[in-house]
């Protein structure tokens, strides 16, 4: 059995790798773990994009403000320096380019970089797309956070995504529970494996040909 | 004078014809115009068209609304939600049309037919089934599909002050959809915790210019506000906190 790090210290992992002065959206569900981790001492500024930048961690009960949420519509707070500011203007801001980086779940990331999140395509499954496409392709840097395999032991890296698609050639780097890759022209480069996981296991695992990053 | 003030939500929503098309503000329930919405069920327009980010949530707002069966489409982008039950028996009932938007095509597109433009080229959703059918282009080297504005018969909207020229401020995250929707729809109607006198809305201030804004309702102070400060002891759905596990809001 090869080491699996826990989503807390997957997040840290993450968290790690944001520089202050970062602009960063975290997406719905185990991504918003990473704002646990990201240093005390420096300013990086989370945007929410339902219409927030600088935005803090969740209220105790008592100030509970049911027009101050996040885009997962949890409680949150607002940090001296935060600026509201309407839907266009949000999305603009992904689109625009203006976001260092966002941090994205999966169910499937292609050699390529496409990215599937949004739907299983399952029949009857009621569709529900939300701002995914436009996280997708707006960050400067768009990382994923996900385990590598699936509950039932399928790798979630893929040559080609069967799950429909939320962007084409949009992500940056994939942080799994195994390991951290990123997305080159020749394809996922291992740039760094957790505990006894190697290049030879994950490339088993995946069934993908995976490069060193040290070789780019 | 212009006054755009009116006595009361009824008002506010009366002439909205059967076969509309309806923005509504807010995300999840932050900035919904609960009381505009409540309105709009009592006055009986139905076979309506609603553009919004959300499908409705629980029992109220825009969920009793699809619950009175007065919705034949929704426009959206993320109609399935933990509480979404009401629109999701509709949907699986086969009784609404339902149009998926990605949310920043959304926004764009109803900011797009507010400012008078034609159509424009985005790059969310290329490539995926949402942008099937479309119109593409490449444009220094990066791909886009076209986009056509979203426009509207009425918007509802939620705000927190007005004066009676229509100016518009809004509270924190509660603003999202509703200074673009007061610019796409022919007739905006908004409701607001307070009416203040002209010239007290400090003009640097001012979100949503009254240019954008045809009716105005006072419908009373948040339950969270006390004299517009935070008082709080209310959940996510503004119910007090003490108040018993599912009782109505």
């Amino acid at each position: 059995m090869s080491t699996r790090i826990s989503r807390e210290e997957l997040a840290q992992r993450i968290a790690a790798d944001i520089r202050e002065g970062s602009y960063v959206n975290l997406g719905i569900g185990a991504p918003t773990l990473v704002a646990n981790f990201l240093p005390e001492d420096q300013e990086i500024i989370l945007h929410t994009e339902n219409g927030l930048l600088g935005m803090g961690p969740a209220p105790d009960a008592a100030h509970v403000d049911p027009d101050l949420i996040n885009a997962g519509k949890q409680a949150v707070t607002a940090l001296p320096g935060a600026a509201y500011f309407h839907h266009a203007d949000s999305f603009g801001m992904m689109r625009g380019g203006h976001l260092d980086v966002c941090v994205l779940g999966a169910f499937q990331v292609s050699q390529t970089g496409d990215l599937a999140n949004w739907s299983t395509g399952a029949p009857g499954s009621i569709p529900a797309v939300g701002g995914a496409m436009d996280l997708a392709i707006g960050a400067k840097a768009v990382y994923v956070m996900t385990d590598l395999l699936t509950k039932t032991g399928e790798s979630k890296l893929v040559v080609e995504c069967s799950y429909p698609l939320t962007g084409v050639g949009c992500v940056t780097r994939v942080y799994t529970d195994h390991a951290v890759f990123d997305v080159t022209p020749e394809g996922f480069a291992l740039r760094e494996a957790f505990g006894d996981n190697t290049l030879e296991s994950l490339s088993k695992l995946t069934g993908l040909t995976l490069t060193s990053a040290e070789e780019n | 004078m212009i006054d755009k003030t009116v006595p009361d939500a009824a008002a506010a929503v009366a002439g909205i014809p059967d076969g509309s098309t309806v923005m509504m503000g807010g995300f999840g329930r932050a900035g919904q115009p609960v009381e505009l919405i409540d309105a709009l069920i009592a006055q009986g327009a139905g076979d309506l068209t609603i553009v919004a980010n959300n499908a409705g949530n629980g029992d109220t707002g825009l969920a009793a609304l699809l619950a009175a069966k007065r919705v034949r489409k929704i426009l959206c982008s993320f109609p399935r939600q933990h509480d979404s039950w009401v629109f999701d028996g509709l949907y699986r009932a086969g009784e609404i049309e339902l149009e998926i938007v990605p949310q920043g095509n959304l926004a764009e597109r109803i900011r797009a037919a507010g400012a008078g433009i034609g159509a424009f080229f985005s790059p969310t959703g290329v490539g995926t089934e949402l942008a099937e059918g479309k119109e593409a282009r490449t444009i220094d080297g990066r791909d886009y599909v076209l986009e056509y504005p979203i426009r509207a018969d009425f918007a509802l909207i939620s705000a927190l002050k007005a004066d009676r020229w229509g100016n518009l401020v809004y509270r924190e995250t509660a603003r999202n959809f509703g200074p673009i929707m007061a610019s796409a729809a022919t007739t905006s109607v908004v409701q607001v915790d307070e009416i203040v006198p002209l010239g007290s809305l400090d003009p640097e201030s001012v979100v949503t210019p009254g240019i954008f804004v045809n009716r105005v309702v006072a419908v009373g102070e948040r339950v969270w506000l006390e004299d517009g400060a935070f008082v709080g002891g209310v959940d996510l759905e503004g119910r007090p906190v003490s108040a018993p596990e599912g009782a109505a809001l």
